[in-house]
């Protein structure tokens, strides 16, 4: 969508991404719940933009805190943050780990609609409450629940496992296999110089061997990922204020330390259907054109990118999808290195959902704050150089298998 | 021999005890996985879990919901496809808690011994009594009229014995689990002198079912494990009375557990690992053995004193450690029974001192836990043991000498036809007792 008038945003703020990595973390041990995490993110968010008084309305996104926390009604949490939110409007949006783009399109668009010109987006999901087993039932209902039964135990790993051996039919499976091994060390490398990683503290060396080594064994996972290829199960949040330009005037933020909004593109294929091409991350192709045509520019122009690494396969098929390379010639391109912060169009910078974590709801969310961070020079150790040339950012964040798809682009206020 | 028709109906005695409990587990699944086969779906199980204990049997039913629930939990994946026809189970949550009600559907707790008289197999894990054993066998034979198996999990009595003074007739046969059950990779088999060969068929199916590494074992009292464990034990005792001479008790165990663990690189000190199993115990397993023994004479004047004053080990049923020779604090020792005192005395007077007088361990020191995963385990012993054999300190010098004398139970188990080559000694330590090296080793020659 091209957009009426400009819209920004600024003042991001990602709690650490808790699991399996973080030394903080314990399985046994208690852990905060959500409460914590939406007001840790969202008082941040409010202190650098001057308070809850210049809020006009919450946006808060979640998968499924109704399973995971036996908890509803999230909106109810936005005056949780901070009592100057009571009774101003606030909603809850889902649409799977597409949550947290749709929370920012959702932002963007009251913006567009002159409901409101500074709106508090914030993404949220806290998942190390249940065992794998049972966390991949939950996230299971991402996908159309009447195939659930003869879906595999990790419903999603398992889809994408097909996406991957179908992958390494048409193009070769060590082919693939390195490209998707270079996909994870690149997230590991990164997520190292972002201290809220959930593999910040992640010391394994010669990661790309490490990743070979390790073959998918379909008797105890799937048979065609191993447990790196998979983005990991955290608990955080992340927040973001989505702006107009009167709004900017009125949290006192100046233009050079926000990020504009250029074009989006939300949208949905059908749930029940079974993927046209398995070789294809076919609706993140739509939207990625979509957007890219309203913000007039193409991938040439783009300097860094998020895109949704739910697993290294789906890095792969991303790129693709993007428009970095032509179909079977993503492995190779990311085997190449030119995905890595030095590379052609560095991408996901702080580590993404494999090495970055992937709290389900906040995701989205992440992606923006991680774009906002680097426009704007606030990326501390996980800055990049970016090339004058390439002004724009684009985060691209999926629900489902590949069916919910949020594509937002940026550029520099 | 039909593996699935002697399956259908088995008992378990003693079943609410720590290796009851093992047993019972390891069986309700293998039946449940039997019965959930296509090919099986008409067939019965039925499981009696049997214990004196009312009490007990409630906790052990608490244990097995637990324990099932983890093992559906790991093997999901397979339970998905047993059942793939159920159209009502759709969830991983809705497959792990159906196979759970399905397991526990097929153990029937009691406290009625009469339940196995309709029982094929009968799986006896009770107090190690061989008089209670026969009596106990003789009173389900005279009365089941289905001519039961028996499997014994003793793991100190010839079966020979039970079979004659039960008038079995070759209708039993030793298995003997490791604790905990099920855990444990080993198990030693046990055929009396006339044990049917349908009996011993039926036991390495239903053990290769349980993905158990079976060592057959000669009928000889205490058959390998404890056949090494208990003299390894009064080695170590013995050590205990030399170093005394110049030493307190306490600080003269102190040194030998040390020497023990950490000079010889086992998972535990000699000390230690009596206390896990019992003080209690160890002392009964060695009178059971003694009989049968006619060059030997296994019994330890320490042990008997420790259990006059009421010192016992052994686990709380929480699984924790119970104070022992050492007195524990979160799993580790913090003190040492001194008999001479009567109380326990903090390790840390003593400490310093000992360690000195042992002296330091060699620089190729690796600690057991990290051999467990090298491949070049046998370098790194190699090496290890050829530094220790070097040194002249105490420590070194009690440690050669455990080592000697563990090479030599060894040896003689093979020598006594315990054990049918030196191969099956050594798969019993390290599979049974986790060490990182075979006792009959050439390291030190």
């Amino acid at each position: 969508m091209k957009l009426r008038k400009k819209v920004y945003m600024t003042a991001g703020y990602n709690t650490i991404s808790l699991g399996t990595g973080r030394k903080e973390f314990h399985p046994k041990k208690q852990r905060p719940g959500l409460e914590h995490y939406i007001k840790e993110a969202g008082v941040a968010v409010l202190e650098q933009i001057g308070g809850a008084k210049n809020v006009d309305e919450g946006v808060i996104s979640n998968f499924i805190a109704a399973r995971f926390n036996k908890q509803a009604n999230l909106a109810g949490f936005m005056p949780y943050i901070d009592e100057g939110l009571k009774y101003k409007p606030a909603v809850r949006v889902e649409g799977a780990c597409g949550s947290g783009g749709m929370a920012l399109t959702t932002s963007i668009k009251s913006i567009l609609s002159d409901t409101a010109d500074v709106v508090l987006a914030l993404g949220v999901e806290v998942q190390n409450t249940y065992k794998a087993i049972y966390g991949a039932d939950i996230l299971a209902q991402a996908g159309w629940q009447k195939k659930r039964k003869d879906g595999h135990a990790y419903f999603f790993p398992g889809q994408f496992s097909d996406r991957a051996g179908a992958y390494y039919e048409a193009y070769g499976e060590d082919y693939a296999r390195k490209g998707m091994a270079k996909w994870f060390a690149l997230m590991i490398e990164n997520a190292r110089l972002c201290e809220t990683a959930q593999e910040f503290h992640n010391k394994t060396p010669n990661l790309v061997d490490f990743h070979l080594a390790n073959k998918p064994n379909g008797r105890f996972f799937v048979d065609n990922l191993n447990v790196f290829d998979c983005s990991k199960v955290s608990d955080g949040a992340s927040a973001i204020a989505v702006v107009s330009e009167e709004g900017l005037a009125k949290i006192g933020v100046a233009k050079k330390d926000a990020v504009e909004i250029i074009s989006f593109a939300q949208v949905e294929d059908d749930i029940t259907k079974d993927p046209e091409n398995i070789l294809e991350l076919s609706t993140i192709k739509e939207a990625v054109r979509q957007a890219l045509t309203d913000a007039e520019i193409t991938v040439d122009d783009i300097g860094t990118i998020e895109t949704h690494d739910c697993f290294t396969i789906a890095g792969i098929l991303g790129v693709e999808a993007i428009g970095l390379a032509e179909a079977g010639k993503g492995a190779g391109f990311v085997a190449d290195g030119n995905t890595a912060r030095d590379g052609k169009i560095p991408m996901n910078t702080t580590g993404g959902l494999v090495g970055w974590g992937h709290p389900t709801g906040a995701t989205g969310i992440h992606q923006a704050v991680t774009i906002w961070e680097q426009l704007t020079g606030k990326a501390g150790a996980a800055q990049i150089t970016l090339n004058a040339n390439k002004p724009y950012g684009l985060t691209v964040n999926m629900g489902g298998d590949d069916k919910t798809v949020a594509v937002i682009v940026y550029k520099k206020g | 021999m039909n593996y699935l028709e002697k399956l259908q109906n088995v008992s378990v005695l003693g079943a609410a005890g720590k290796m009851g409990s093992g047993i019972l587990l390891l069986t309700a699944v293998e039946m449940a996985d039997q019965s959930l086969l296509p090919e099986n779906k008409d067939k019965h199980f039925v499981l009696n879990a049997i214990d004196i204990s009312s009490e007990a049997l409630e906790g052990l039913m608490k244990y097995l919901k637990t324990q099932v629930t983890k093992i559906a939990e790991k093997k999901t994946i397979l339970l998905r496809k047993l059942y793939a026809d159920r159209r009502d189970l759709i969830e991983n949550f809705d497959i792990i808690e159906e196979y759970v009600f399905d397991v526990l559907s097929i153990v029937r707790p009691s406290t009625n011994m009469e339940v196995a008289y309709n029982s094929n197999i009968i799986f006896e894990a009770i107090k190690e009594d061989p008089a209670l054993k026969v009596k106990i066998f003789t009173q389900i034979k005279n009365n089941n009229k289905n001519n039961p198996w028996f499997f014994t999990n003793t793991s100190s009595i010839p079966i020979t014995n039970l079979d004659r003074d039960a008038e079995l007739d070759g209708k039993v046969i030793g298995f003997h689990f490791y604790n905990p059950p099920a855990v444990q990779k080993l198990v030693e088999l046990i055929k009396s002198e006339n044990t049917l060969p349908e009996v011993e068929e039926f036991a390495y199916k239903y053990a290769k079912n349980l993905r158990k590494k079976v060592v057959p074992s000669n009928d000889f009292a205490g058959f390998i494990g404890n056949g090494h464990f208990m003299r390894d034990a009064l080695h170590g005792i013995s050590e205990v009375q030399n170093l005394c001479d110049d030493n307190s008790l306490a600080k003269s165990i102190y040194m030998v557990n040390k020497v023990s663990q950490e000079f010889l690189v086992r998972p535990m000190g000699i000390f230690q690992l009596v206390d896990y199993v019992g003080i209690d115990v160890c002392h009964y397993i060695m009178s059971v053995m003694n009989p049968y023994l006619e060059k030997e004479n296994l019994h330890s004047k320490l042990l008997d004193a420790m259990l006059n004053a009421g010192i016992k080990g052994g686990q709380y049923s929480s699984g924790a450690q119970k104070d022992g020779f050492l007195k524990y604090e979160k799993g580790r020792p913090v003190a040492i029974y001194d008999l001479d005192l009567n109380k326990y005395v903090e390790i840390s007077e003593y400490k310093e001192e000992a360690d000195k007088q042992l002296g330091k361990l060699p620089d190729s020191y690796v600690p057991w836990k990290a051999t467990l995963r090298m491949r070049n385990k046998n370098e790194v012993f190699e090496k290890y043991f050829a530094d220790l054999g070097q040194m002249d300190t105490l420590g070194a010098k009690i440690a050669k000498k455990y080592n000697a004398k563990s090479n030599e139970i060894g040896k003689q188990l093979v020598a006594n036809n315990v054990a049918a080559n030196q191969q099956d000694v050594n798969t019993v330590m390290l599979t049974g007792f986790f060490h990182a090296y075979g006792p009959i080793n050439e390291y030190l020659k």
